[in-house]
């Protein structure tokens, strides 16, 4: 699904964030993604958010190389990928239900034809309530289980979480982890990204290590 | 019923817009817009009354043609032009010939000399007006050469010099004011590429997440141009509005004028500004004209904006 080989990126002239990074993500995996803060983690987050390209090495989706893509090209992958945030990116004057409908709404579907679809994964993810509940009057937890479900409404291939357990308590970060268990379960690979190392104990999963650049696997 | 905490999609029939419109500057936007179309749309509406005026004058002058006969020493004026009216009615192309009374001619004078003056002892010459069926270039040559036959000193004007200066007038009246309007909507376009370069950087966290959820610049870039349409629209009807009611005002007015002694001047000032209905599609056309160009504006901004962030 996505390859990475001797991957390299520095901002400007400044020195190397990313270093010979190499690794694969394949069909129905999970992995973790850690490494202490300033390892390069959010640079590599962003190249797999396909908003940066690196500076050597090939980056690869689906067999398509990411250097190469048109706007368009990287619009029509990012539709085959969910990704989570930390801080949950939910839009805030939309309702729970608009945002999670969002990515059908900008693939231009009528809405008849996915509300039931919404409101059966909300009512899936325990937001079954509060369909019509707006962003700033939710919890962390329901946040980011609306996050989870705008991530997964399109049925991605693979989903991205970008530490998507750093904003609420212990109890529910085993609760999420077990959700997305759940998605490796139905046939959706995922690359869990936290430094959470309890959290990680939780599951056994292969880890990419990040440490000054360098990655390192730890089986 | 909508509160700050929930809102029920159903209720309203249709989902909220996904640009926030509290983000994307509005009322400010319009005001400018408005005054712009109103330039515009007035610049059009001018062209187009003095279009109209320059085509009257035209017109008018187009079939009529004046005989001067300038008194001479040793001549009969009176006698001379009754020559001239008769060489000017056996000519082909004149369908109708008049010497101009005395009393005529002192009124056309009075602008200068004054109401009453004793025009005997002034060398006064006699005007006769044609009224052309056929002025080509082969009739006025002839009615030429027939005047110099019977009369010597008379004159032939067919106001061609005044004609072609009110044709080079007109020109200059429609480049200025085509001039006017390009700028006028330049600045229009300036202005809506501002207001979207700040409306794009006050939604960049929304235009990042539609990014993330799949969404294609056009649509991203269809989502600002469709909101700037909208405020180019009330501000361009606004604006054409205000024009199209001062244009239509002048004409009312002027006819109130005409209704009272002494009004007379001041009526035919206003209704110098009175435009026809092909005035009024111009000015429609101007201010949809101007929206468009908002938008347009927009998308473009928007286009070069997205290519900045990716």
């Amino acid at each position: 699904m996505i390859r990475f080989e001797n991957v390299g990126l520095r901002y400007g002239q400044g020195t190397e964030v990313l270093k010979d990074i190499s690794f694969r993500v394949m069909p129905n995996s999970f992995q973790f993604l850690t490494g202490p803060s300033g390892a390069g983690k959010t640079s590599l987050l962003r190249l797999l958010f396909l908003s940066l390209r690196p500076t050597r090495g090939l980056i690869t989706f689906f067999d398509r190389d990411a250097t190469r893509l048109k706007p368009n090209e990287v619009a029509a992958l990012r539709r085959r990928i969910g990704i989570v945030f930390q801080d949950f990116r939910l839009l805030d004057h939309l309702t729970t239900y608009e945002n999670v409908a969002l990515p059908f709404r900008v693939a231009g579907r009528e809405e008849a034809s996915y509300r039931a679809e919404v409101v059966e994964l909300l009512r899936w993810v325990g937001l079954g309530e509060r369909l019509n509940a707006l962003p700033p009057v939710l919890s962390g937890g329901e946040k980011q289980r609306a996050a989870i479900a705008r991530a997964l409404i399109v049925r991605p291939e693979l989903l991205l979480a970008d530490e998507p357990t750093g904003n609420v308590d212990p109890p529910l970060a085993k609760r999420l982890l077990r959700l997305f268990v759940e998605l490796k379960k139905s046939g959706t690979a995922v690359l869990f990204a936290t430094h959470d190392v309890v959290l990680m104990d939780q599951y056994d999963a292969p880890r990419l290590v990040l440490n000054e650049g360098r990655l390192y696997y730890d089986q | 019923m909508s509160t700050n905490e929930t809102r029920d999609p159903t209720l309203f029939g249709e989902q909220a817009p996904i640009l926030p419109s509290e983000s994307v500057s509005g009322g400010s936007l319009i005001a400018v817009i408005a005054i712009m179309s109103f330039l515009a749309t007035l610049t059009v509406g001018f062209v187009r009354i003095a279009n109209i005026s320059a085509e009257d004058w035209r017109g008018e002058l187009s079939n009529e043609m004046t005989i001067q006969v300038k008194p001479a020493e040793g001549r009969d004026l009176d006698s001379d032009a009754n020559k001239a009216l008769a060489a000017a009615q056996k000519s082909p192309g004149v369908a109708d010939a008049r010497i101009y009374t005395k009393e005529e001619t002192e009124k056309l004078l009075e602008p200068w000399l004054g109401a009453g003056a004793d025009l005997k002892s002034l060398p006064v010459p006699r005007l006769i007006r044609l009224h052309m069926s056929d002025r080509s270039e082969k009739n006025i040559a002839a009615l030429r050469y027939a005047l110099s036959q019977s009369v010597p000193g008379a004159v032939l004007n067919d106001h061609y010099s005044f004609s072609s200066r009110l044709t080079a007038i007109s020109h200059t009246v429609w480049f200025s004011g085509m001039t006017i309007l390009a700028l006028v909507l330049s600045a229009t376009v300036l202005s809506v590429s501002f207001a979207t370069r700040g409306a794009v950087a006050g939604t960049r966290a929304t235009v990042e997440v539609l990014h993330f959820v799949g969404a294609r610049n056009s649509y991203i870039a269809h989502l600002f141009q469709r909101h700037f349409l909208k405020l180019g629209l009330k501000g361009a009807v606004i604006g054409g509005a205000i024009a199209a009611l001062l244009f239509a005002l002048s004409r009312f007015i002027s006819r109130l004028f005409n209704l009272f002694a002494g009004g007379g001047d001041a009526a035919f000032l206003l209704s110098s500004v009175s435009l026809d209905a092909r005035g009024y599609f111009e000015i429609a056309a101007t201010a949809l004209f101007v929206a468009l160009i908002a938008a347009i504006g927009s998308r473009l901004t928007v286009y070069s904006t997205l290519r900045s962030i990716d």
